[in-house]
């Protein structure tokens, strides 16, 4: 007999490393036709570093996205970065490109002004690739004219550096006072499951969750951490393991034929609604969507378990062989009360 | 599926944005979907030669002699690399932060302590070349008692699995086995709680499965220069790293990466570059290394496995007065980064929630297993699962909702977290009022009109009287004085933060572990 039930489970996440004391630098300089490039070390592991960083370069530097082109990663012309984990990398480096975005804009602003006739700050520009003055649209310049002037008229370089560092913590030793993050992503989830109480299995029925990020530079992308991370914890939770009797290092499997994660047959709806409460200190408030997509799920699919055959399963992960041990010790599935 | 609740939080964000908020196409889109973005493993170089490693057949084994004759006479084989070869054959990772000791070799030479330890490296024409010369490598090893179990590995008379740390747990602050938080006093909200609660829960180890396998390729430049094509997730860590492993200056090394299939925190180690790159030095070829599949899976580094067990007070009214945290991570037989994961879980404790008395210990520990290293959440995952099912079961054991238990003990701006820190920027409350709207999961209207920036601070911004191992008492601290944690609208391009002064550092820290520098080397003494 099938059983469904339903968990949840809310949780926090640190932005970047603990204890900060990891930087991050970027360099940012226009070619005599308006078109930046942004020179990074940071890595794309698929998460969308280079594109979450061309968009911030392109919002603060006020041109297109398309005239911005983000180049990462050859120690030869990229400046350090720490690395790509502990969802430092918008945070962090999104930062660092601000930083050098602010600079770059200062001097083009600057040549643009030389041209017009103007003081740079009754300048704006209009995101399309012109400058004009504040109130009056038709007094402009495109930034490609403002890219050439400065490079061969006024011998200015449109260019910026940026480096973005949390201060190092210190940790004491006796109470464990420290500063481990300046911000927090936050979430909450709810999982429905349908566990089978003749063969131990537990199926996914649909997951509602709530993520907090700070601000979503690109609703797309973080859709697809959310999905893709969501569906980790599931794994996490009902799949994977390399040593399923752990601590015995037994059954480690060799290819994903013996290594089991969940398939597209194993897919159930996921409804995501984002808030944004912007980080004090975030590029454009953003935090980072990256890991903690993946740590709610596992608690709240163990939680609905619970809801569907009133078991308990502590150990990771979730197998079917776990679940009818518990109902046989427990003498059968009791469900819990319905939500 | 994703639904935008701007409503939220909307007098704190300035929404008059032009490329930010939008649904951009991705930079590397194009070269994604037709196939045409290089990866590391797509610089096939001409006259590349193919690097593959001896692994350890044992989990822990005394190295009595290691014969590579027959082998260097093999078909294809261009050099044999072993532990005396490499030049600094011990390292570890987070040396460049200058915490912890060295504790790994490139190759073992005296001693093996997991299964899949390299042992040899064997560099060939071809990769088949490689795999058959290694067959002909005979090692002659003294089997050790292994240990597995993490709470086994911590008794007296274990096995010692790694010399560097006889006592098979990291050394933190240069005297403790473990990181410390103390809060308040859990010992005596357990004996005024109305219910105490303590259970065991167990993190399997998880492996990555990226679907491109760690591995690079480093060619001699021109100028005496070499150049690494890696999937590395910190460019200059794994550069730094293979610098100090290989004693060149850190500008010989011209590594190119940057686009990566997939890492989840398996590509932090640098597994393969070191030795490749001192195989192109020793060779004067372009060389590859790769793990395949197999190896990926069985001796790439895995998320550890942590035991964790919980111990909560909670009253019949819903408060959970205390929480009571010891947690083992499993490292396996090298630190790795599992030392740094130790101090990120004593950081997280106890949850997002206020919790007035809060008490944990944090092991790292060595056992005879692969290294484990960094997964997505790394130190927070399996802390999290365990708060999580303990907090559903409090719920439960009280006769409360779920939900309205995580908005009632949740943090709220201005609270004081048990690692000494003011709150700020809390949104837990808001994240479950809306997951439970949108599952249909009905909470009572006053649970739906709480908030995260009301009714936090005041009492609950005061650190409490702090009883410590040592008898002393930290004393208590009253609130800090503020006015308001609303702030005002940011500007459209916030200004970077201004740097906060350091914290001063503790007058009892002891030189040593434990310090977190950049990786610049500015040292703080």
């Amino acid at each position: 007999m099938k059983h469904r039930g339903k968990g949840m489970a809310s949780i926090n996440y640190p932005i970047g490393m603990n204890l900060g004391g990891d930087p991050s630098q970027a360099l940012v300089h226009s070619n005599p036709s308006g078109k930046f490039t942004v020179a990074l070390s940071a890595i794309d592991l698929g998460q969308g570093m280079k594109s979450v960083t061309r968009q911030i370069a392109a919002e603060t530097l006020g041109v297109p996205v398309e005239d911005v082109y983000v180049d990462t990663a050859d120690s030869d012309t990229g400046p350090h970065d720490m690395g790509s984990f502990a969802s430092r990398g918008t945070h962090r480096v999104g930062n660092a490109v601000a930083v050098a975005a602010r600079e770059a804009r200062g001097v083009m602003m600057e040549a643009a002004a030389e041209e017009l006739e103007v003081n740079a700050s009754d300048l704006d520009t209009d995101g399309l690739g012109n400058i004009h003055v504040k109130g009056a649209p038709h007094r402009k310049i495109s930034t490609k004219d403002v890219a050439i002037a400065a490079q061969f008229k006024q011998g200015k370089t449109i260019a910026g550096r940026g480096i973005f560092l949390v201060p190092l913590s210190e940790v004491d030793p006796e109470t464990g006072e420290m500063s481990p993050a300046t911000c927090y992503a936050h979430a909450c989830l709810v999982a429905e499951v349908e566990v089978d109480d003749e063969t131990g299995e537990v199926t996914m029925v649909r997951m509602d969750s709530a993520y907090e990020l700070g601000r979503a530079l690109n609703p797309r992308m973080v859709e697809q951490q959310l999905v893709g991370g969501a569906w980790m914890g599931v794994s996490h939770a009902l799949y994977e393991t390399p040593e399923p009797y752990y601590p015995e290092p037994i059954h480690g499997p060799r290819d994903y034929n013996e290594y089991v994660m969940p398939g597209p047959g194993d897919i159930c709806p996921h409804n995501i609604a984002v808030l944004e409460r912007p980080a004090l200190d975030g590029p454009f408030g953003a935090k980072g969507p990256g890991e903690m997509c993946a740590n709610p799920v596992l608690p709240a699919v163990a939680n609905a378990v619970f809801n569907a055959v009133g078991v308990r399963i502590d150990d990771l992960p979730i197998t079917p062989e776990k679940v009818l041990r518990a109902l046989r010790q427990q003498g059968g599935a009791k469900p819990q009360q319905r939500r | 599926m994703l639904e935008l609740r701007k409503d939220i939080f909307a007098d704190e964000r300035d929404d008059n944005l032009k490329e930010i908020g939008k649904p951009t196409q991705r930079q590397d889109m194009i070269g994604h979907v037709t196939g045409t973005t290089a990866y590391f493993d797509d610089h096939k170089l001409a006259g590349m030669l193919h690097l593959k490693v001896l692994r350890s057949p044992h989990h822990h084994a005394r190295i009595r002699r290691i014969d590579t004759s027959e082998a260097e006479r093999s078909g294809g084989v261009r050099r044999i690399i072993r532990g005396a070869d490499v030049p600094r054959n011990l390292n570890t990772l987070l040396s460049l932060l200058n915490f912890g000791k060295d504790d790994e070799p490139s190759l073992a030479t005296d001693k093996v302590r997991y299964k899949g330890e390299p042992i040899v490296a064997i560099v060939a024409n071809t990769e088949r070349e490689a795999f058959e010369a290694l067959t002909k490598v005979r090692v002659d090893y003294e089997q050790l008692t292994p240990v597995f179990d993490v709470e086994e590995a911590l008794k007296p008379g274990a096995p010692v699995v790694n010399e560097t740390y006889p006592k098979n747990t990291f050394e933190y602050h240069g005297k403790y086995d473990h990181q410390r938080l103390r809060f308040g006093d859990v010992e005596q909200a357990f004996a005024s709680a109305d219910h105490v609660l303590e259970q065991r829960y167990q993190m399997s180890p998880i492996e990555h499965a990226p679907t491109e396998t760690n591995g690079s390729i480093a060619a001699p430049e021109a100028n005496n220069r070499f150049v690494v094509y890696t999937c590395a997730q910190g460019l200059f860590f794994s550069l730094d790293t293979t610098a100090k492993i290989l004693d060149v200056p850190s500008n010989k090394l011209h590594f190119i990466g940057g686009t990566v299939g997939g890492g989840f925190g398996g590509k932090v180690d640098s597994l393969t570059e070191p030795l490749v790159t001192l195989a192109a030095m020793l060779t004067g070829r372009p060389v590859r290394y790769v793990l395949g599949r197999e190896d990926e899976m069985q001796f790439g580094s895995p998320r550890g496995a942590e035991r964790i067990y919980v111990k909560d007070a909670v009253m019949r009214d819903g408060r959970v007065t205390a929480r009571q945290v010891r947690s083992y991570f499993d490292s396996g037989a090298y630190t790795r980064l599992s030392s740094y994961a130790v101090i990120k879980c004593a950081a997280h404790i106890p949850g997002p929630y206020t919790i007035p008395n809060v008490h944990a210990d944090i092991y790292c520990v060595y056992t005879n297993r692969v290294p484990a290293t960094a997964m997505r959440g790394f130190g927070v995952t399996a802390v999290d699962f365990a708060i999580e099912c303990q907090m559903d079961k409090l719920a439960h054991l009280i006769g409360m909702d779920p939900m309205e238990f995580r908005i009632l003990n949740a943090y709220r701006d201005g609270d004081m977290k048990a690692h000494r820190r003011e709150a700020k920027n809390t949104a837990l409350i808001e994240c479950v009022q809306v997951a439970a709207e949108k599952a249909k999961w009905s909470i009572r209207d006053e649970y739906k009109r709480m908030s995260s920036r009301a009714g936090g601070g005041g009492a609950r911004a005061a650190i409490p009287h702090t009883k410590l191992d040592s008898g002393l008492q930290a004393p208590a601290r009253p609130a800090p004085q503020r006015t308001s944690y609303d702030r005002p609208l940011p500007p459209p391009v916030a200004p970077p933060p201004p740097a906060p002064p350091p914290a001063a550092p503790p007058a009892n820290v002891q030189h040593g572990a434990a310090r977190f520098s950049s990786v610049f080397g500015t040292r703080r003494r």
